[in-house]
């Protein structure tokens, strides 16, 4: 049956049953705390009465004996306590009782009976003692009131463990419902997903609990699910649009080509379609590179690299392309800490934003490069005296293909600092853009340690 | 001369993408290099230890046997024959993987076949036994003298830079052969990357200007859409 299948059904039986074993155990410690201590104290009397007789008998004999049970009826101290002395017959010799109980053996030991006694029948334990030449003894205590208090104990039991039952499963199923319905509402809130709507979120009370935590990292998986659907709508605009540039020249170039005799311009027209052709590839190239490592399937190779090596390396390699522009750069390299990473990968991150100052910096202009210690780590700064970035576009410059307006007609890719951006986030490091009065500044602090 | 078109040179490509296998088979066929092609890791492996190949251009991902196995076979039983690994997703990691294996050289598809060609020139003249170590390199009237790190050309000293002096100490050893922007990063520079601008030729144009300015015929020769050569 479903019901069987449930949660809700299966944690609220195991709910009553945990609560009625505890309930039960509880009960047994109190019974054998409470009446169980009385029973006790009962067996100890009777057993310091049967020794003290029989050590009136072991030095008067028979006749201090019967003195001495004598002398305890009479002075009826205790109302409560039984004797009787019997003959080998179980005739009555002496004693506070009429006859020999049918429950009771003449052999020794411990017995439960019910004594008759003034025409009313009362509960009593009791112990045998066998004296030499068949005579025995029976030492015993009328138990009425412990045996009241055991059946109201019972009856109390009883009820209590019924009650104990009800309730527990009563809220057991309140509970599991409570929890159950939260589940049910991210049940609900996903299958409306599945079925197409991403913008779907799950409830959030509030509360910090499990649950609200649990609906917090879906939500915010979601987010970074819609995040990256995005990004990827945004990169196939991006390809059908900046590629059917190239695209139509390579093809109007071709056309060209097929339609002229001029062997020397179709060498040139064909040289120049296989570079516009691999301008292409290398833009592809690029967008691969960037969504492996982005995708994490990139397996990094982690060494131990000195950013100031790295950067003066870079500096060597575009000082020259800096020297062509007239731009002047500086760079100031304390000693630093290593950093963990790919040194190739970080070398494209350095050269890629230092292409980017170079580009941007108007002639005259200059760049500052940096390797300085933080409290986080090690950062290479990079400051330019550049346009900036308008303030408004500062967070989306590091998507895929996005250029800022009026560096459309510069040569680029429009991938350079997305590629920066996944080759910081692959090391854990930090990326920040910002605008200086006169230039940009950009920073990445990579994490020692 | 070996390594030269016209020569029997003999190359195995292993290469299951048929049309990337036909591509380069074609290309090499026309430069007259001796061309036989394995569309699966067995069976190129299979050739690759039963005939005697001046170079092999195995590709990473095989049905069977896959590149790096093939090549770490035939380097365990000693087989020094040169090897251009191909990739399809050529990234950093993969290359220093395929290098680890015991692979020469290492190309990311797509590629032109001008990179190919160049690669493949410069791995059979390494596979060419070496005489003594070289102390001097001669092109034309150039020579380098690698002991003193001094370059003269017609009698005349050239001064240069020590990136400069690797840059032509690299041309001058691949002298008459293509030598790719690629290849100049990674040997000259020394880092595997994917420079945003034409950085490579101003660095060019700077060491064209020193050692070519002010003499009659030119050394230095930039080869379109592939690279430069060093005449």
């Amino acid at each position: 049956m479903k019901l069987f299948r449930t949660s809700t059904f299966q944690l609220t039986i195991l709910y009553a049953v945990i609560l009625s074993v505890s309930t039960l155990v509880v009960s047994a410690f109190l019974y054998w705390a409470t009446i169980g201590f009385l029973q006790r104290q009962t067996d100890s009397t009777i057993e310091v009465e049967i020794t003290g007789l029989r050590e009136q008998y072991r030095q008067r004999g028979l006749n201090g004996l019967s003195r001495a049970i004598g002398d305890r009826i009479r002075r009826g101290e205790d109302p409560e306590a039984l004797y009787l002395f019997a003959n080998r017959q179980l005739q009555p010799l002496a004693g506070n009782m009429n006859d020999w109980p049918d429950l009771v053996s003449r052999d020794d030991g411990w017995y439960s009976f019910t004594n008759a006694a003034d025409g009313r029948e009362v509960p009593a334990r009791g112990r045998v003692l066998s004296l030499p030449e068949g005579l025995v003894l029976l030492v015993a205590r009328e138990i009425s009131d412990l045996d009241r208090l055991l059946s109201l104990a019972g009856t109390a039991l009883a009820w209590g463990i019924g009650l104990v039952i009800a309730l527990s499963l009563a809220g057991g199923a309140f509970l599991s419902s409570q929890v159950l319905k939260r589940v049910e509402s991210i049940n609900d809130t996903t299958q409306r997903i599945i079925t197409g709507d991403l913008s779907q979120r799950v409830e959030e009370r509030g509360s910090g609990d499990e649950f609200d935590q649990l609906a917090a990292n879906l939500n915010r998986m979601l987010d970074r699910i819609e995040h990256l659907m995005s990004g990827i709508r945004h990169v196939g605009d991006s390809i059908a649009h900046d590629l059917r540039t190239p695209l139509t020249r390579l093809r109007h170039s071709l056309e060209e080509t097929a339609a002229s005799d001029d062997v020397g311009a179709m060498r040139e027209r064909v040289e120049n379609a296989i570079a516009d052709a691999d301008k292409m590839l290398a833009t592809f190239a690029a967008l691969l590179r960037i969504a492996r490592i982005e995708s994490g399937s990139y397996s990094i190779r982690k060494e131990r690299v000195s950013l100031p090596h790295i950067v003066s390396d870079a500096l060597e390699l575009y000082g020259v392309v800096a020297d062509e522009k007239g731009v002047k750069i500086e760079f100031d390299a304390p000693a630093a800490p290593d950093v963990q990473g790919d040194r190739d990968l970080i070398f494209q991150l350095v050269t890629n934003l230092l292409d980017n100052a170079i580009k941007y910096t108007p002639n005259g202009g200059h760049v500052y490069l940096s390797v300085q210690q933080k409290p986080t780590g090690v950062a290479f700064v990079l400051e330019d005296s550049g346009p900036g970035i308008p303030e408004a576009e500062l967070g989306r410059v590091t998507r895929r293909f996005y250029r800022v307006d009026g560096s459309r007609q510069r040569p680029g890719s429009g991938l350079g600092l997305s590629l920066v951006k996944a080759v910081a986030d692959l090391h854990h490091a930090e990326l920040t853009l910002d605008n200086l009065d006169n230039g940009l500044r950009v920073e990445v602090v990579f994490p020692t340690r | 001369m070996i390594g030269k078109p016209g020569t029997y040179v003999r190359i195995l490509v292993i290469e299951d993408d048929k049309a990337v296998s036909d591509f380069i088979c074609k290309g090499l066929d026309e430069l007259g290099y001796n061309v036989d092609a394995a569309l699966d890791g067995k069976e190129g492996l299979f050739l690759a230890t039963s005939e005697k190949y001046d170079a092999l251009i195995v590709d990473r991902m095989l049905p069977n046997v896959d590149g790096l196995t093939i090549v770490q076979t035939l380097r365990a039983s000693d087989h020094s024959v040169p090897v251009l690994f191909l990739s399809a997703l050529g990234e950093v990691d993969d290359r220093v993987r395929g290098l680890e294996a015991g692979g020469d050289d290492y190309l990311t598809k797509p590629f032109a076949f001008s990179e190919l060609k160049a690669r493949i020139e410069a791995l059979l003249r390494r596979g060419q036994p070496t005489d003594a170590p070289v102390t001097k390199l001669n092109v034309g009237d150039m020579e380098m003298d690698l002991l003193s790190r001094s370059v003269t050309r017609a009698g005349r000293e050239i001064e240069l830079q020590p990136r400069e002096f690797r840059l032509l100490e690299y041309l001058m050893r691949h002298a008459g052969q293509v030598v790719t922007r690629t290849m100049l990063l990674e040997h000259v520079w020394d880092y595997h990357f994917d420079p945003q601008t034409n950085v490579i030729d101003v660095h060019i144009s700077r060491l064209r200007a020193k050692i070519d300015k002010g003499f009659d015929t030119p050394l230095l020769e930039t080869v379109r859409g592939a690279g430069y050569r060093l005449a």
